[in-house]
């Protein structure tokens, strides 16, 4: 039986602890705002926090992840809406697909929080998921926005 | 999307009453005219709630490129909804099938999505208008003349009276729809040319889209799957007995002579399962076949006796017998994967002799289709669940993956059971970009004119794999894409000929975002820059002068030159290269600044695209779809290939088919030139000039032409 801490609420999980947590976040939680895209931790769709660090899922056995705390998407804030990262992405209009911006909001969301005023060459080094549709350029421009954002108002940058 | 999604016109008429009432509006289409029901309502474009809540069926798919957006917006504007009262819903394809394909073709590709459904879908809209003055005009009982419609509201301009399309609708849908309706003109339009935000964006930020991959049902269990690694070949045999105790496992599934499935519980307990179950396989006849050969065989299709035509005018043979000047280049592309991040997948259940599926499809129709044939039994018999694609880009037009969950789920009757092939399976078996050698000569004059054109075709055809009934006298007309006479850029050459040596391999091909223009105005871009430099002309004079007599697309170049600055001076390092392409019924023009280091790395700064695809219908996602185009483009020439070494792909995950990423991305500019009277496709025409640019400016930096693509580990480098 695994112990997890997910989206602030302790579960028990009845899973194998070798199991990716990406596969018990969506098979046996039942959470599927986090995607499955390479399972080599190469595209990133699978990217959650885990104690605020951005961190790919599908490689990661759930068994090894302990009491720390894990946030999806579904837990990054209230009303799914209203993290400056999504608000932000909200005015870019930046998904097309859709299927990696999970991954791509989780991974700018760690980033804000480590640095709230990301240079250029931070985004381009942190930000390695991949969008086959191609939205890179309205992410760089949303990241910005973000930034702006929590600057405005700190508070909601806090997760 | 709301549940109203998978209801028909009857089917909702007949529930209205008890959800508060609601109007269905349709217009019958050509194809239901051509059955003899001309003037019959039998389709829906639009339903109105009390509420003014405005909901606008969309019959094709959405998969990034925006159409569900576009084609609210062309019935809305139509229909003068309040944009903020607008919601898209799919159309059921089973509804579509009971409603005599009233909805018309659900088939997502070619960026035909608006442009051949934009006549009948802003009629539906314009219907619907006109029956909401109808039923305003009753309830006053003035003349319909007397009122006008705007923002869901119905006025009576004498005397300023207001009824809101919500108080309206219940009336308005028992009249009978007018069958001559009159669209607006272009100076009418209010929401057609606005870049309003995409309808499908929310719930992509919040992690609640319900891909296919992420349909959970009661009772459900997980398949993964494996087909035969060399194309052709077959399952020898394999032995269940080994995983029999695994974890969840509950059944291995021979689908048919080459594929094999495990179902188990969870997907990840299958794929395990299936990682152990020994299995041998007949490799077959082509398990010797490698990329050296399959070059070896598109090279001497270079040189074949035979091709088929694809352009012609003049006499391309005499006059370039007497040119003054000669230049020749071979060109190559390898195969390329779609590679959607959403691998393929499918959840099918089997019940009492009916099946019902869930899946992202290119092709809702064709999906219904596919799992009839799959289960055995009618068209009536199958209902599909429509889910947003995790991109699309060609691949989620073939139903293989339906075909295998309905297989997979006759085995299961009465469960749920949803197929998820992995990355390796997905990068493994696709229907890969046509692999293309092209072959380019041309002639010039003593002045530098070019006199003679010729291309040679040598490659995979995507119609004698897919679709041979559509092969034109051994001709695919598809190989040809961005030469066709109506498309070819440079009809000011007097001599030019095109044809394709027809090469095919065993590797299974199909559309792809863009394709042929793709390898076409890449060889066709990158050669004329060839012969500019030839020739001594600057890149961009040297087209003008070969495009007089093209003047919409000499008029897009020209557009995306001056935005870019042709000519001015630029940063120290940075070099640009210009392309231009016509194809999907749109113009398109790109110009690329990039800069290499001395060590050979590539910086692409910026790149400028022009397009003329006639009427605009939300510039915002014409830019999106600029942008990703060249991304995805972009991938293709710089990164990705895939190639074949014992008959089977050699590249498995993302690791080894690389492709572009945020720190590689230019700064992207799109100038939108529409010069209206035409509706162009917007999701692939761009993808094309993408590639020669960067190609064009590359040599214009380091004097190095790289022909043979990807550039991925050509020396660009100059110490």
């Amino acid at each position: 039986m695994l112990k997890l801490n997910i989206n602030g609420k302790a579960l028990d999980i009845d899973a194998d602890p070798t199991t990716p947590l990406l596969w018990v976040l969506r098979e046996w939680v039942g959470l599927t705002g986090t995607k499955y895209g390479c399972g080599i931790a190469q595209c990133g769709a699978c990217t959650v926090h885990v104690d605020g660090v951005a961190t790919r899922s599908c490689s990661l056995p759930a068994g090894s992840v302990g009491a720390a705390k894990i946030t999806t998407i579904e837990g990054l804030s209230p009303d799914g809406l209203s993290h400056p990262v999504q608000v932000a992405w909200a005015q870019h209009d930046v998904p097309q697909c859709g299927y990696c911006q999970s991954g791509q909001i989780m991974a700018a969301a760690a980033l804000l929080k480590e640095k709230p005023r990301p240079t250029e060459t931070d985004v381009a080094e942190t930000i390695t998921n991949i969008c086959r549709c191609g939205t890179y350029q309205r992410i760089k421009a949303a990241i910005d926005t973000a930034a702006a954002l929590t600057a405005a108002s700190p508070a909601s940058g806090k997760v | 999307m709301s549940q109203t999604m998978q209801l028909g016109r009857r089917f909702f008429l007949t529930t209205a009453a008890a959800a508060g009432g609601g109007l269905s509006l349709g217009w019958s289409l050509p194809e239901a005219a051509a059955q003899s029901t001309a003037g019959a309502e039998l389709s829906i474009w639009a339903v109105i709630q009390p509420d003014d809540t405005t909901i606008v069926r969309i019959a094709r798919s959405e998969m990034g490129q925006g159409t569900l957006t576009g084609l609210a917006q062309l019935v809305a504007d139509e229909l003068d909804a309040d944009w903020r009262f607008v919601k898209a819903e799919y159309v059921a394809p089973e509804v579509n099938l009971a409603n005599k394909r009233a909805w018309g073709d659900m088939s997502t590709g070619g960026s035909r999505g608006i442009r051949t459904s934009v006549e009948y879908v802003r009629k539906g809209g314009a219907v619907a208008r006109a029956m909401l003055i109808e039923a305003a005009a009753a309830k006053w009982s003035v003349p319909a003349t007397e009122c006008s419609a705007a923002l869901s509201v119905v006025t009576h301009t004498p005397t300023g009276r207001r009824l809101r399309y919500g108080e309206l609708a219940a009336e308005a849908a028992k009249l009978t729809p007018p069958t001559e309706v009159k669209v607006k003109t272009p100076a009418e339009w209010k929401l057609i040319g606005r870049g309003v935000k995409r309808l499908d964006t929310a719930d992509k930020l919040s992690g609640k889209t319900v891909y296919a991959i992420d349909v959970q049902l009661p009772n459900m269990v997980n398949a993964a799957i494996a087909q035969c690694p060399v194309f052709g070949g077959k399952l020898k045999s394999f032995d269940a007995t080994k995983i029999a105790g695994m974890p969840g496992v509950h059944k291995v599934v021979q689908l048919d002579d080459s594929t094999i499935a495990v179902v188990a519980d969870k997907w990840y307990q299958a794929k395990t399962a299936l990682a152990a179950l020994p299995v041998v396989w007949d490799e077959g006849p082509n398990a010797s076949v490698d990329s050296a050969q399959i070059d070896a065989l598109l090279k001497a299709g270079l040189d074949a006796k035979e091709a088929a035509l694809g352009n012609k005018q003049g006499d391309f043979d005499a006059a370039f017998a007497s040119a003054a000047k000669k230049v020749e280049a071979v060109y190559g592309t390898q195969f390329q994967n779609h590679a959607t991040l959403e691998p393929m997948t499918c959840t099918a259940k089997w019940d009492d002799g009916k099946i019902e599926i869930w899946v992202g499809s290119q092709n809702g129709d064709a999906s219904l289709a596919a799992a009839a044939e799959a289960a055995g039994v009618k068209l009536e018999a199958v209902k599909v669940h429509k889910h947003h694609l995790g991109g699309g880009f060609g691949r989620r037009g073939q139903q293989d993956y339906v075909r295998q969950a309905v297989t997979i789920a006759k085995q299961m009757p009465g469960r749920p059971v949803k197929l998820i092939w992995s990355r390796e399976e997905d990068m493994q078996h696709g229907f890969y970009r046509p692999i293309t050698q092209c072959r380019l000569t041309a002639g010039m004059d003593a002045q530098g004119n070019v006199t003679a054109l010729r291309a040679r075709l040598s490659g995979q055809s995507i119609l004698a794999y897919l679709a041979p009934q559509r092969m034109v006298n051994g001709v695919d007309p598809v190989a040809f894409q961005g030469w066709n006479k109506e498309e070819f850029g440079y009809t000011a050459i007097p001599n030019v000929l095109i044809d394709h040596a027809v090469r095919n391999t065993h590797v299974p091909v199909g559309f792809w975002r863009g394709v042929n223009t793709n390898q076409n105005a890449l060889f066709m871009e990158c050669f004329i820059d060839e012969v500019a430099h030839a020739a001594g002309k600057d890149p961009l004079e040297f087209r003008r002068a070969l495009m007089t007599k093209n003047p919409k697309q000499l008029a897009v170049m020209n557009a995306a030159a001056e935005k870019a600055g042709w000519g001015m001076p630029l940063p120290k390092g940075v070099f640009r290269g210009i392309a231009q392409n016509t194809g999907f019924g749109s113009f398109t023009a790109a110009v690329a600044e990039v800069s290499v280091s001395p060590k050979g790395e590539l910086k692409i700064h910026r790149m400028v695209c022009a397009s003329d695809c006639g009427y605009v219908v939300n510039p915002e996602q014409v830019a999106m779809q600029v942008e990703g185009s060249f991304v995805y483009g972009l991938s293709s020439v710089l990164f990705s290939k895939i190639t074949i070494d014992k008959g089977r792909v050699m590249q498995g995950n993302f690791d080894d088919y690389q492709v572009m990423r945020l720190v590689e991305m230019p700064k992207v500019e799109t100038v939108l030139v529409p010069s209206g009277g035409f509706w162009g496709g917007v999701g692939e025409p761009t993808i094309a000039v993408a590639g020669p640019a960067v190609l064009n400016a590359i040599f214009a930096a380091t004097g190095k032409r790289i022909r043979a693509l990807p550039l991925g580990s050509n020396d660009l480098g100059s110490t």
